[in-house]
């Protein structure tokens, strides 16, 4: 964050509080971190105790969410921020939503574990789940590392390895699904894997919206949805073309 | 107080002024030097002011945009060793020609200050005095054009009962607005804005700053203010002066969200650059 000279505002007291959420999202993003790692090594390794462990922490990310919302909604109020401190307030207010939902999706692959329905997983299954873990680890630990730096290139790094997450939670998919259709005994299990591949899809893709607040904080420009935005402009000159839903 | 937000501000049917010197005109500065007794506080300006537009000039104190204000209605005549060169061009007549009808100008160009200054007489009179000395005393056409100035200044539902008392009576805020009524009174196509909440409390303020986004529908509205935030809320267009330069001038919203310069960044952050 040197780039952004949080440091040289005239009020030093406006330094330390952008410093200070800065800070905090960092601290809140090395608990998402643990959460997700322990959340893995718990589904492959089916450790029941790590799992219990990764729901009752998830308490500490909550919290943190709540505190560094209420600091964000003081500095608005306070000091009306203005270009890029805006812009930092902005990114760190959605960052934490996504963060506390990045804890809500270990929380997940951990009661997948702790589900009775869990067992014993075959072993190329736990290979390619282990695969995953270890991708959107590397990712959110990326994602985290280009925040602190305000590092926009490893933010594209990550949205780069978001769409390999993807691919490979299709050929999980595939893989499970074939599961099921040999035996369907092996139905309610395979769904809790399936869940668990799920969740973990699911943190590679809020690891990619932190990339895009990122980009934003930085170049001060939105890259979120651009086919969407795309076709709302040229809704918006050619409002006749506009197909109701029902026309869809 | 919101009376003006139900109006149409249009002229009222008698006056005299025709209806197309009522729209708001587009301001351009080319190639604009000032200099002080020879010091130069304004430095090669070029500027396109859109018409029926808010504009806003934010700068730290000394940057020279209050003299760049006031160059458009030339104020800066009345200073002794103010020298300026290059073209302001208002509804595209050059304005810096020897020729040009200063008085008349500053009909078209009106400009209210930091301070209050209402003159020491009755609100009704304040607000008819620019008609008087345009040699207009018919009454019925100076009750119609106060009441409709007073409406358009979003102060009528306040003073109607009280015309003819002093202007001196009113609070500060109110007697902002009336200097406001005063100036578009003679149908003004530019307002000048010099700080003009500056000696305001937060709720006036509020009141004047809704006021200026009624006008922009009729009038060309420039303002200089120390107040960001002010900026940021009623301005389309801002211009940010540092040094006597022109350092960045675009959209408000980008402005304050994502300026192109350092500078600017720098300072409507609240950084020491």
């Amino acid at each position: 964050m040197e780039n952004l000279h949080l440091g040289q505002h005239i009020s030093q007291q406006f330094n330390e509080e952008l410093e200070e959420i800065r800070n905090k999202v960092l601290e809140m993003g090395g608990i998402v971190e643990d959460q997700v790692g322990r959340a893995v090594t718990a589904l492959v390794e089916g450790d029941m105790a790590l799992a219990r462990q990764v729901v009752a922490d998830d308490y500490r990310v909550n919290a943190l969410e709540v505190e560094i919302d209420e600091e964000c909604t003081r500095i608005v109020a306070r000091r009306q921020p203005a270009a890029s401190d805006l812009r930092l307030v902005m990114a760190v207010i959605k960052t934490i939503s996504d963060l506390e939902r990045i804890g809500d999706e270990a929380k997940r692959v951990a009661r997948m574990v702790e589900d009775e329905h869990a067992g014993a997983m075959a072993e190329d299954v736990r290979n390619e789940l282990e695969h995953m873990g270890d991708q959107v680890r590397e990712m959110l630990r990326m994602i985290l590392d280009a925040f602190a730096r305000t590092d926009v290139e490893t933010a594209a790094q990550v949205v780069e390895l978001d769409h390999r997450v993807d691919t490979k939670y299709v050929s999980i998919t595939r893989q499970l699904i074939t599961y099921m259709a040999q035996d369907p005994k092996n139905i309610p299990r395979v769904i809790n894997i399936l869940w668990a591949a799920r969740a973990m899809e699911r943190i590679g893709d809020r690891c990619g919206n932190i990339a895009e607040y990122l980009f934003y904080l930085v170049h001060g420009r939105d890259v979120r949805h651009p086919r969407s935005r795309q076709r709302v402009a040229e809704e918006s000159s050619n409002p006749d073309d506009v197909q109701s839903p029902t026309q869809r | 107080m919101n009376d003006s937000m139900q109006l149409d501000l249009g002229a009222p049917a008698s006056a005299a002024t025709a209806a197309e010197e009522m729209a708001g005109a587009s301001v351009r500065v080319k190639e604009l030097n000032l200099y002080y007794d020879g010091v130069q506080a304004l430095k090669n300006i070029e500027l396109d002011i859109p018409d029926r537009q808010v504009t806003a000039f934010i700068g730290p104190s000394g940057c020279g945009k209050s003299t760049l204000l006031r160059c458009f209605n030339r104020m800066n005549d009345l200073i002794d060793g103010c020298t300026t060169t290059g073209k302001i061009l208002i509804a595209g007549k050059n304005i810096n020609k020897k020729k040009v009808d200063v008085a008349e100008l500053r009909r078209r160009v009106g400009m209210v200050f930091q301070k209050p200054n209402p003159f020491p007489k009755s609100i009704y009179e304040n607000v008819a005095y620019g008609l008087r000395i345009q040699g207009i005393n018919k009454r019925r056409v100076l009750d119609e054009t106060v009441e409709w100035a007073l409406r358009g200044a979003a102060l009528w539902n306040e003073v109607k009962d009280r015309l003819e008392e002093p202007a001196f009576g009113l609070s500060g805020g109110q007697q902002q607005r009336l200097v406001i009524a005063r100036s578009i009174a003679v149908q003004p196509q530019v307002i000048l804005l010099d700080e003009p909440c500056s000696a305001l409390d937060p709720i006036s303020t509020l009141k004047v700053e809704e006021l200026i986004h009624d006008l922009k529908q009729n009038y060309t509205i420039i303002i200089v203010t120390h107040n960001m935030q002010q900026a940021a809320r009623v301005s389309d267009r801002t211009a940010f002066m540092y040094l006597g330069e022109l350092i960045e001038y675009g959209d408000t919203d980008q402005m304050f969200t994502n300026p192109t310069e350092k500078r600017t960044e720098d300072y409507i952050t609240g950084r020491y650059g």
